[in-house]
């Protein structure tokens, strides 16, 4: 009651002089505002990172060759110096946090379909497990390939979105046959929309394919020559070997049948490029990355000291510099806000003063019918605080509005965030009480006679 | 019994190294129900005595009993207690907020009772008040929109709202014309009259002395004499000095 009536008060003495009132209330409006706008683009900003960082695939690691071996350099005969795909289903096996694991090798070449063609960001050869890592087994259309496809080096392959664009023109190209290095693919489904992830890379501009079709066909490696690692690798992104496409640069001669027969391969084996594993959940990512490490310097026979061939990364650390990049952006741009809030709230004591000053004998007037000190305290304080606080409400509605519309012209993501809107409130309250509070406390210890005397 | 009592009450204002000396010893009392004058030439500490009746200040030395209470030494939060409940003040220049309605303004003392009263009980009384005034139908008006007269008499219904049993009013006709005066003056009497509400107004026009039952005249801080005016019949005079 006490409450209600003093806030009618001080609605009253307000809507004595609204014009001043808005003009006063102003800053805290653009202030309020400003850090509504600001939350929410913040808010979009995460949300959105959060969402890129999901389609990248969740808790995945990337295991790549290390550099002792990227240079191609030989550990010699019988020990497996690079990644293979058996290292990948090793880690399945035997690393209980891995979820699931995929072995991957590269290609950057033209994908050729009719009269049309287009180079994608990237051609995978992986197995079907990779669609689950990348939490992105529901396809648009198709199926997707299989073991047996990938144990068979089968001409299939799965197109993103951005290729079906190209070359298709958004025409279901499910059953189509493309053409990648003169091989011909057989299209049996297409990925889901993923967008572009962090780092600007289309997600969507890839084909995927069995890896020993990718490794054996299209890269055109032999066996017996794809012992050098990277050598994959290092052809997609040498777009001179394009202009040769089957060349191969081998460091050994090749062997002949009669060096064949005579002095069998030991191990046969293929190098891939990576491997993409998924844990089974972010906690267990470091415990994941452990037993990975673990199972892969086994199989490399590596021993004690000797670093490891191989490196493993985890995309938390990439995550996080991008959300702390976005968090400094967020909380930089929020302190401008609140700087603004408190040249409002100055703004406010200003005005307040005056207020103060100009109703010196109203306040005589209220103490002489029996008003105490902290009656006018209290009255000149919730008028700050209603002031601030319809400004902070215009404010919510203008950085709201101001949000809404960098959503709808600049297509930035954004999120309506009620902890925004509850610290507006709560600050805008706090600016009242802090800079309406002097100017309520001179109001209060004025001397009545005096006051009723002030002309 | 006397509802207020002064014993020898001095007020001396300190102006830099010099002291003023206003009121120099002021002894009077004034029981339930008088309606008294108090009179004197400007300057001779009438609104100084009135400010210290009124609660408003309290004097250098002295005591001074109102209702059974000594209350020159209360803080100035008593006071305030003490302004609300027991006294009702009009001033010369009315003191009614701007663009605010009548009732409005009559309610404002109500928002600092210890009554917490509802916000249509408040109403309610304040409506009332101005119906005993005589402005029923100037309820919603806003102090520009009305006369003098009227607005003085709406600073009498708010210095009324919380039945204080005494009414000061410093010069309540000081900025009237004489007619309206004359209509003001009539309602103090009515209201000391039937209502019994005791009345101390300051003024130096005999003829308003002149509807008082006791006129004190002051000069320079004394009270020069104490008595019923010439032609009035009054009940006994308050003591002499
Ligand atoms: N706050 C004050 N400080 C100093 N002197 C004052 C103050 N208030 C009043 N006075 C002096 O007290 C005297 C009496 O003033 P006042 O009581 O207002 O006279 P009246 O109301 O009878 O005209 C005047 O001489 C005035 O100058
Ligand atoms: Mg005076």
């Amino acid at each position: 009651m006490r409450v209600y009536t003093t806030a009618r008060t001080a609605f009253r003495a307000l809507r004595r002089n609204p014009m001043r009132a808005m003009l006063t209330t102003l800053g805290i409006v653009i202030g309020v505002g400003a850090v509504i706008a600001m939350m929410e683009i913040g808010a979009g900003a995460s949300a959105a990172l959060k969402k890129t960082i999901a389609s990248m695939g969740a808790n995945v690691l990337v295991i790549r060759p290390g550099t002792a071996s990227s240079g191609g350099v030989s550990f010699g005969a019988g020990s497996t110096t690079t990644l293979t795909p058996e290292d990948s289903q090793a880690i399945l096996r035997e690393c209980p946090s891995v979820r699931n694991a995929a072995p991957m090798v590269r290609a950057r070449t033209q994908v050729v379909y009719g009269n049309r063609n287009w180079v994608p960001n990237a051609i995978y050869g992986t197995t079907p497990a990779y669609l689950d890592v990348q939490d992105w087994s529901i396809l648009a259309e198709g199926e997707p390939f299989t073991d047996r496809d990938v144990l068979n080096g089968n001409r299939v392959c799965i197109l993103g979105q951005s290729l079906v664009r190209e070359l298709f023109e958004g025409v279901s190209p499910v059953g189509r046959e493309i053409r990648i290095k003169n091989i011909t693919f057989k299209v049996i489904g297409v990925l889901t929309p993923k967008g572009a992830n962090m780092m600007g890379f289309d997600q969507d501009d890839v084909v995927l394919a069995p890896w020993t079709t990718i490794k054996y066909r299209v890269t055109g490696a032999s066996l017996a020559t794809s012992n050098q690692s990277s050598t994959a690798a290092t052809d997609s992104v040498n777009t001179l070997s394009n202009l040769y496409p089957t060349a191969q640069r081998s460091l050994y001669p090749e062997r002949s049948s009669v060096q064949q027969a005579n002095n069998p391969m030991p191990v046969r084996f293929a190098n891939i490029d990576q491997i993409m594993a998924a844990a089974n959940s972010s906690a267990e990512i470091a415990m994941a990355i452990d037993q990975i490490g673990g199972v892969l310097r086994e199989r490399h026979r590596i021993r004690g000291e000797e670093p490891d061939d191989f490196n493993i990364r985890d995309m938390a650390e990439l995550t996080k510099t991008l959300s702390t990049t976005t968090a400094l952006m967020t909380n930089l741009l929020l302190a401008v806000a609140m700087i603004s809030l408190v040249v409002g709230g100055v703004g406010i004591m200003n005005i307040m003063l005056v207020s103060v000053t100009e109703r010196t004998r109203e306040i005589g007037l209220r103490m002489a019918v029996g008003a105490r000190g902290r009656d006018i305290l209290r009255q000149f304080l919730v008028e700050a605080v209603v002031l601030c606080l319809t400004g902070g409400a215009m404010g919510i509605v203008l950085g709201h509005g101001g949000s809404l519309l960098v959503q709808v012209l600049l297509k930035w993501p954004v999120e309506t965030s009620p902890a925004a809107i509850a610290t507006a409130v709560l600050v805008s309250a706090g600016v009242g009480i802090i800079f309406g509070f002097y100017p309520a406390w001179k109001a209060s210890r004025l001397d009545p006679i005096e006051a009723l005397r002030y002309e | 019994m006397d509802l207020i009592t002064l014993r020898s009450i001095e007020k001396t204002y300190q102006m830099g190294d010099i002291s003023v000396p206003v009121l120099k010893g002021i002894s009077l009392s004034i029981r339930q129900g008088e309606l008294v004058a108090l009179t004197g030439s400007s300057g001779s500490g009438k609104s100084t005595l009135m400010n210290i009746l009124g609660c408003l200040d309290h004097p250098t030395a002295g005591e001074y009993w109102l209702d059974g209470q000594e209350v020159s030494k209360l803080s100035a939060d008593e006071r305030a207690l003490l302004r609300n409940r027991k006294l009702g003040f009009v001033f010369q220049s009315f003191n009614l907020l701007a663009r605010t309605s009548a009732i409005e303004n009559v309610a404002m003392p109500l928002s600092y009772s210890a009554e917490n009263l509802s916000e249509r009980q408040a109403r309610e009384r304040a409506a009332e008040m101005l119906v005993r005034v005589g402005l029923a139908d100037r309820l919603e008006h806003h102090p520009s929109q009305l006369s003098g007269g009227q607005q003085q008499r709406v600073a009498i219904a708010r210095a009324l709202i919380n039945r204080p049993p005494v009414l000061f009013a410093d010069e309540p006709t000081g900025n009237l014309d004489s007619r309206t005066s004359e209509e003001v003056l009539q309602m103090f009497e009515r209201l000391n009259t039937e209502d019994g509400i005791t009345i101390i107004m300051v003024t130096h026009d005999p003829k308003v002395a002149g509807h008082a039952k006791r006129m004190i005249r002051m000069d320079d801080g004394v009270i020069l004499d104490d008595a019923a005016p010439a032609g009035t019949s009054s009940k006994t005079p308050g003591d002499a000095p």
